[in-house]
Formats: structure tokens, C-alpha cells, sequence
């Protein structure tokens, strides 16, 4: 495998949320609008890929038998990291649309999922290509979902509105039960995608 | 590729614990730098819903702080003159849990304004009590005349349609703030006609 495919697998291929089904936790709860999707991606795509680049980088120092908890100490602190980062320069509203879904990153399975299956057994450069993929890819995969579910559910895109305040909208796409159809609908796109 | 480390305990022991320094030295650092932004924004929140919610003020509300049960009341004042109250209020009967909100008050007891501090209602449904027309009723009124429940319980609040569980829950909120400022406007309406009187 290339350079260039370690990154792009990420995008379509093995595209963690559509393809590989992980991390589905965020991906339904807060997609409800395309700005909450993007920054969750990008927070999950900067630890992803700076747990990659130390769990490569350390993985030799870490016996087997510990390893699950090296890796989760690594991923925790960049989840810290993120979530104090966030908290002091992304806007508020942001910061509260997110939550509690931000410490949860910790357990979210893509990160431990590419440490275990992908880190820990490949170079660091190789890790920092895969993790930055991965991590484009679940940020693009979110941010097309909470952009389907905004406009149907809300009528507005990146919080611009172009309906009228009274009108009606598919309130449905911006609750849980929109969440699951969006999803479902986005996977068989991936797959039609991908055979063609 | 150099052999990996063998599982003896003194291997685990010692990488977990060097992991751990190194990760605790890292989060230490990051802790430290953001956390006066981190307070400065805390701060920043509060100001600016303090300058939405009360008529116009030039003291320093965070500073005369007063602090009541889990409530927080803000006094505001013009010159060294009482303008009015904010009341960083609460309820835990949301669709999903507590939300916060700041509710300032004019010196005769009207709502002024009110600002959502807080909040993790339902997009779409619950969120309308940011908008127009749910939070268009409250500026001017009296929760002394005005009856702080939606219509359905016999209330004079129009609730949010699909959201009344929301609406409800905002109702009690500001009762609670009006609640916890109703003796201070009142000892201050009285003590103000007792001095007119003397004059």
C-alpha cells in the first residue's frame, strides 16, 4: 500500500463511521447539525492522529499484556487536552453542543480500534497518514450526515436559515429516529459507491 | 523492527508508570495554559447575558454577587441607583435535565429579559425557547399578575408547540428567580414609599 492510499483508504473505503460501523455513538447523537458534526469530527481527528503518531512511536516499549491500558492512557490525555482547548477558544455554543461527548472520545472505538489494528503494528509515519485519513473520513461522514439532518429537520445549513421561521420542517431528521434513517440511507449510498 | 518488551511485571510496572509521568506532565502544561482563558470565558458568559437580560448598568454585578440555595442574584445599579436584579436560575424539570437561565429583573419585579445560559433540550423542539415568539411574552411582565405556567395549566403562557414539557420547565424557572428576588423588590418598594412619604 502506498503512501498516498494509507490516507485516502480513510475517505470512502474503509471509512470508519459509514464502512467500518465504529464510533457510532457520536455519529448519531451530534450530527443534529452540520457545525456539530464537523467539530466533532475534527476533535476525534486530532486525537486519533496524535495518539497514532505516539502509540507507533511507543509501541515497542509497551509490553503486550498492558498494552490496552498504555493506549488508553495516551488517547485520555489527548482527550483532555482537547476538551480544555475547546473550552477555552472554540465559541460556547459549540462547546455545549458537544457535551459530554467530548470526554467520551476515550471510548470512542475508532481510536482504540486503530491503535490495536493499525499503530501498534505499523511506523509512525504510516500511523500519522492512517490516522489523519481515518480522521477525514469520520469528519466528512459526519458532517454530510448533521448537514442532511439540519436541512431537513431545521431548514437551514450551517445555521443559516433559508425557510421561513413558520414553516413546517421534517422535525423528525433532527431527533434520534432522523438520525438512524440518515445513517442508514448514507451507508447504502458508501456501498452502492464502493461496487460501482 | 526491534523486539518488543517483554510482560514481566517489572516491564509492565515501569512503562505504565513512565507513560503516566509523561502523560500527566503533558496534561499539567496544557492545564495551565488554558486556564485563565477557561475563566475568562466562564466570565465572559455571565457579563454578556448580564448586559442582555438588565436595563442599562454601570457597577460591577459579578462583584456584589449574592448567593441563594443554588441560585445566584446579581443586583445591578446606574450611577449607585438600584436599576435591577439578574437571577442566574435554574430547573431540573427539562425534557432533558437542567437548564440554566438568566433572568433580569426591573426594580418594580417585570421581567426585563431573558437569556438561556444553558441547555440540552431537544433541537428543533425544545431549543424554540431561545427564539421567537415563546421568549417575546415574558419582557415587561409581572410574574405577580402574569401567572408563570403555560395555558394548560392554567397559566397565561402560550407553550411552545410539541415542547410544552420545555415550556414548563422554563415557566419554573423563572418563577424560581422571581421567587428568590420578590422580597428584595418588595422591601425596597416600601421603603422607597416611606420615603416619599417623608418628603
Amino acid at each position: 500500500m502506498t503512501n498516498i492510499q494509507q490516507f485516502t483508504k480513510g475517505l470512502i473505503k474503509e471509512n470508519p463511521a459509514l464502512v467500518l460501523l465504529l464510533g457510532m455513538c457520536p455519529t448519531l447523537a451530534v450530527t443534529s447539525s452540520a457545525i456539530n458534526g464537523l467539530a466533532m469530527g475534527l476533535a476525534t481527528t486530532f486525537v486519533l492522529t496524535f495518539s497514532n503518531i505516539v502509540i507507533a512511536s511507543i509501541k515497542n516499549f509497551i509490553p503486550d499484556k498492558v498494552r490496552i491500558a498504555g493506549f488508553i492512557l495516551v488517547i485520555a490525555t489527548f482527550v483532555t487536552i482537547v476538551d480544555l482547548v475547546m473550552k477555552a477558544w472554540a465559541p460556547p455554543a459549540i462547546y455545549n453542543a458537544l457535551g459530554v461527548f467530548i470526554p467520551l472520545i476515550v471510548v470512542n472505538c475508532i481510536i482504540l480500534g486503530r491503535a490495536e489494528a493499525f499503530a501498534s503494528k505499523n511506523s509512525v509515519f504510516h500511523s500519522l497518514l492512517d490516522g489523519l485519513g481515518m480522521g477525514v473520513g469520520f469528519t466528512l461522514a459526519l458532517f454530510v450526515m448533521g448537514s442532511i439532518r439540519e436541512v431537513l429537520g431545521n431548514g437551514s445549513i450551517l445555521d443559516i436559515k433559508f425557510v421561513s421561521q413558520e414553516a413546517k420542517t421534517i422535525l423528525m431528521f433532527v431527533m434520534p429516529p432522523g438520525a438512524f434513517i440518515t445513517l442508514g440511507f448514507l451507508i447504502a449510498s458508501v456501498n452502492k459507491l464502493k461496487k460501482a | 523492527m526491534s523486539k518488543k518488551l517483554e510482560s514481566s511485571f517489572k516491564n509492565m510496572v515501569l512503562s505504565l508508570f513512565l507513560i503516566s509521568v509523561v502523560m500527566a506532565a503533558a496534561l499539567g502544561f496544557v492545564y495551565n495554559t488554558t486556564k485563565i482563558p477557561i475563566e475568562e470565558n466562564d466570565k465572559k458568559v455571565v457579563i454578556d447575558a448580564l448586559k442582555l437580560v438588565l436595563p442599562e448598568f454601570n457597577n460591577d454585578p459579578t462583584k456584589e454577587i449574592e448567593s441563594l440555595d443554588k441560585l445566584q442574584i446579581y443586583p445591578a445599579s446606574l450611577d449607585g441607583n438600584p436599576v435591577g436584579y439578574a437571577v442566574k436560575t435554574y430547573t431540573d424539570k427539562g425534557f432533558s435535565g437542567t437548564f440554566w437561565l438568566m433572568v433580569g429583573f426591573t426594580t418594580d419585579g417585570s421581567v426585563k429579559d431573558i437569556s438561556v445560559l444553558q441547555q440540552n433540550e431537544t433541537p428543533g423542539l425544545g431549543t424554540k425557547m431561545k427564539e421567537s415568539p415563546f421568549k417575546d411574552q415574558f419582557p415587561g411582565k409581572n410574574p405577580e399578575t402574569f401567572v408563570m405556567k403555560v395555558k394548560k395549566d392554567g397559566g397565561a403562557v402560550d407553550a411552545i408547540t410539541a415542547a410544552t414539557i420545555s415550556s414548563r420547565a422554563y415557566c419554573d424557572a423563572v418563577q424560581r428567580a422571581y421567587d428568590a428576588v420578590k422580597d428584595k423588590i418588595n422591601s425596597k418598594g416600601e421603603s422607597e414609599q416611606k420615603g416619599g412619604n417623608n418628603d
